[in-house]
């Protein structure tokens, strides 16, 4: 591995930026370098490392090459291995579906709620199914929130109650209709071969057959959820990792706004 | 006692221990008069009863549940089912399944005198009671002849929902350095009120604890610990609803760790407080006799409360946790007390607080194997500082000498572990005891410094905390929310209705057997 440490390779590539054709980049524009781990279910040896290199190439990349590598336990090993990406997109013609709302912070949103509202919001919060972690529900709703972020309970214009994880479905909209809830919140983490989604349909079935569907909000969130993929399944929203309570308490405030006062 | 290195009291130490003492001997006088639906299947476990009747319900909850049923629990399942025995001249197997299909109705036969159904049980409870001390000979003869790695333990888990699968993993995690496996249970299984049957392939984020599966993993470990010259233990997860059956199963078939921990279901689970803490105590019994180290769930609290501001919560909640388990007869050699490393990494000096915290925790149970959990809470998709976090902890703890490690993944917030994620978690942490090996013998802390300050203040905050509960009782702080920001009130919860008060009648001999261990 000497020779890495300055590259000599010939740069007989276009290295202007073009959005249309974008690649990833090391240190070169479109350069496509790219890092990449894996383990493969063979034994260490010649055979295995000329496995990770076709691997390699079939996936589309140019120059493939095992820096390291490891049997983990008898017939399989490890890699890491970089290589040319000699594929690329058109970022221009991209169109990600969005929260469409603008992230207010705890005092602009309480504002928000008072002047166009009028009212306290209430939000039912869980982490529903078997899913046993609270981590998101709690980041997003306890009063202590997260990463400097408030969660719901402290906003003086929200009704919150977290319900805590393993919640059946049942359950949560019982008490969604007994506190005459507003929107619904709910989390899943960590999830085994796609539960979460069965889960989540589950809950706009339900919803659904009570008639309930378009009396309140349905969000969701989690570390395997977007916005689309919410949507898909019939949520008004979707919430993946590195939203806080403000993203959430803004796009309720918001869509509230939208849907009493249109 | 040696000197503290962090200039902590241990007059005040000495204090805590006495009024978690206090708090916890209030609650055994309250766990003493009681038993539960989960001690009583345990029973049936422990004296040969296993296997399924024809729609898969474990032949135990139906011996009990037919005894439930006619609302005389309280006189105590091995009662009935010596009884039946003089009655049939059956086994309590055979009686179970005779019971399962309707032929006999237990609570209905002629009673004999108490004396006799003792005698008739005895011989079923002394095998078990063998078997169970031949388990621990076994593993002392392993410990003899294999080994075991250095403290302290490196602890990995496997999760793949399918036993079989675990077993390759486990394996694997073994030859790479592990010296503890522990299999997760599948998600949703603490609040199921029986154990399933037979080996498992199927499971939500965890495989199903079973004792055929326990079984299957001892198996494999033994064959791996052969092959690699160290004793592998196992771990498995003795809480829920069927905590003291998981611990009869875990005893019969020499697993190794427990997680132990009613203060844990009762939070994070939401068990009822009474059902719970009556389960734990006979779990405890039968996990101490059994040499089983225990793990404690204090490290959760720092999930949901924060893990600078409640620190004390979790010394307070170890004080009180090692206080029970000596009244269940455990020795202090196998009590996993837990904590966490879970500050907020953007906290300045956060190194600093956690490794005074650490320190503390060890001076304060100098005997006990601490189980020290790695991050989670700000665990994110950034593998790369991920694996800088998991050495920082790694670090803390050679540092201070913990006992059980739970190795850190980089992918924790991501999935279950790969097969390389673990590797990199124990090469990470075996580079870091290597390297650091002594440091703990060669650094001392400056006095009055940022370490020995926090370390006191968790220590006078943990007291007052303690004087607080003393006051309230166990039951009532619970109810305030004082551990983890949790509310649990005492008639809440999942579970209550399989609580029930013991009658004139009611005898468990393995308390007496068991209780403060094989002398």
């Amino acid at each position: 591995m000497s020779g890495g440490l300055y590259s000599m390779d010939q740069r007989d590539f276009d290295q202007t930026l073009d959005l249309k054709k974008v690649k990833p980049y090391g240190d070169t524009m479109n350069d496509g370098k790219t890092q990449m781990s894996f383990t493969l279910p063979v034994p260490c040896n010649d055979e295995a490392i000329e496995a990770a290199k076709q691997l390699m190439k079939k996936m589309g990349f140019e120059n493939p090459q095992v820096v390291y590598y490891r049997e983990l336990t008898k017939g399989f090993t490890f890699f890491n291995c970089y290589g040319n990406c000699t594929h690329n997109v058109d970022y221009t013609s991209i169109h990600v579906p969005k929260v469409e709302s603008t992230v207010m912070d705890m005092k602009e949103t309480d504002t928000f709620i008072k002047e166009n509202i009028g009212r306290k919001i209430v939000v039912v919060g869980a982490s529903t199914g078997t899913d046993a972690h609270t981590v998101g529900i709690d980041a997003i709703m306890n009063m202590k929130g997260y990463a400097g972020h408030y969660g719901i309970e402290r906003y003086e214009m929200f009704e919150a109650l977290n319900m805590g994880s393993q919640i059946p479905n049942e359950e949560f909209i019982a008490k969604a209709i007994e506190l005459k809830a507003d929107a619904l919140l709910v989390s899943q983490t960590v999830t085994q071969k796609d539960v979460h989604i069965k889960n989540l349909v589950e809950l706009v079935e339900m919803m659904e057959a009570e008639g309930l569907r378009d009396k309140m909000l349905l969000i969701c969130g989690g570390p395997r959820i977007s916005h689309e993929l919410a949507k898909e399944l019939g949520y008004d929203a979707g919430f993946s990792m590195n939203s806080y309570a403000d993203d959430v308490a803004s796009y309720i405030a918001q869509e509230m706004n939208r849907r009493l006062n249109k | 006692m040696k000197e503290s290195k962090l200039g902590l009291d241990f007059k005040k130490v000495k204090e805590a221990k006495q009024i978690s003492g206090k708090i916890a001997v209030e609650v055994q006088k309250f766990v003493d008069n009681y038993s539960t639906v989960a001690v009583e299947r345990t029973l049936c476990r422990l004296i040969g009863i296993d296997d399924v009747d024809s729609n898969d319900v474990p032949l135990p909850n139906v011996v009990v549940d037919q005894i439930h049923e006619n609302g005389v629990l309280g006189q105590g399942v091995l009662f009935y089912l010596g009884n039946a025995m003089i009655e049939t001249g059956l086994t309590p197997q055979q009686i179970a399944e005779k019971v399962a299909t309707g032929e006999l109705e237990i609570t209905k036969l002629r009673i004999n005198d108490k004396s006799n159904i003792q005698k008739a049980i005895f011989p079923y409870v002394e095998t078990s009671v063998e078997r169970i001390k031949n388990n621990v000979s076994r593993r002392n003869e392993y410990l003899g002849t294999l080994g075991e790695g250095p403290k302290p333990y490196l602890y990995v888990i496997v999760a793949t929902g399918n036993i079989y699968e675990d077993v390759i993993q486990a394996q694997a995690a073994a030859r790479q350095g592990a010296d503890i496996i522990a299999v997760i249970r599948t998600t949703g299984q603490s609040l199921l009120d029986y154990v399933p049957y037979g080996a498992t392939t199927e499971g939500f984020g965890g495989t199903y604890a079973t004792q055929e599966n326990f079984r299957i993993m001892r198996s494999a470990l033994d064959e791996v610990g052969e092959e690699v010259g160290r004793y592998i233990r196992l771990c498995n997860y003795c809480s829920g609803l069927c905590m003291p059956e998981i611990a009869a199963m875990g005893a019969l078939e020499r697993l190794d760790v427990m997680l132990n921990d009613a203060l844990y279901g009762i939070l994070f689970r939401d068990i009822n407080p009474q059902r719970t803490i009556i389960d734990q105590y006979f779990s405890r019994i039968i996990n101490g006799f059994a040499g089983v180290i225990i793990n404690t769930g204090e490290d959760n609290y720092l999930t949901t409360a924060d893990a600078f501001e409640q620190a004390h919560t979790v010394l307070a909640s170890d004080l009180i946790n090692e206080q029970l388990a000596l009244l269940a007869g455990m020795p202090e050699e196998q009590m996993g007390l837990g904590h966490a490393f879970e500050m907020t990494p953007d906290l300045e000096n956060g190194f600093l607080f956690e490794l005074a915290q650490a320190q503390m925790t060890r001076e304060i149970f100098p005997n006990a194997p601490l189980k020290y959990m790695p991050p989670t809470k700000f665990m994110t998709g950034n593998i790369f500082r991920g694996q800088i976090q998991n050495a920082l902890f790694n670090e803390i703890s050679i540092w201070t000498g913990q006992g059980i490690q739970l190795l850190g993944m980089i992918t924790e917030a991501i999935h279950t572990p790969f097969m390389s994620d673990r590797y990199l978690a124990i090469e990470n942490a075996k580079y870091i005891f290597s390297n650091m090996k002594n440091i703990g013998d060669e650094v001392e802390f400056r006095k009055d410094g940022i370490i020995q300050i926090r370390a006191q203040k968790v220590l006078d905050d943990a007291y007052n905390l303690l004087s607080e509960i003393e006051k309230e009782g166990l039951f009532d702080a619970l109810e305030k929310g004082m551990f983890a920001d949790i509310k649990r009130s005492k008639t809440g919860g999942k579970g209550l209705a399989g609580v029930v008060a013991k009658s004139e009648n009611y005898f468990n001999p393995f308390i007496e057997l068991m209780k403060g261990g094989q002398n």
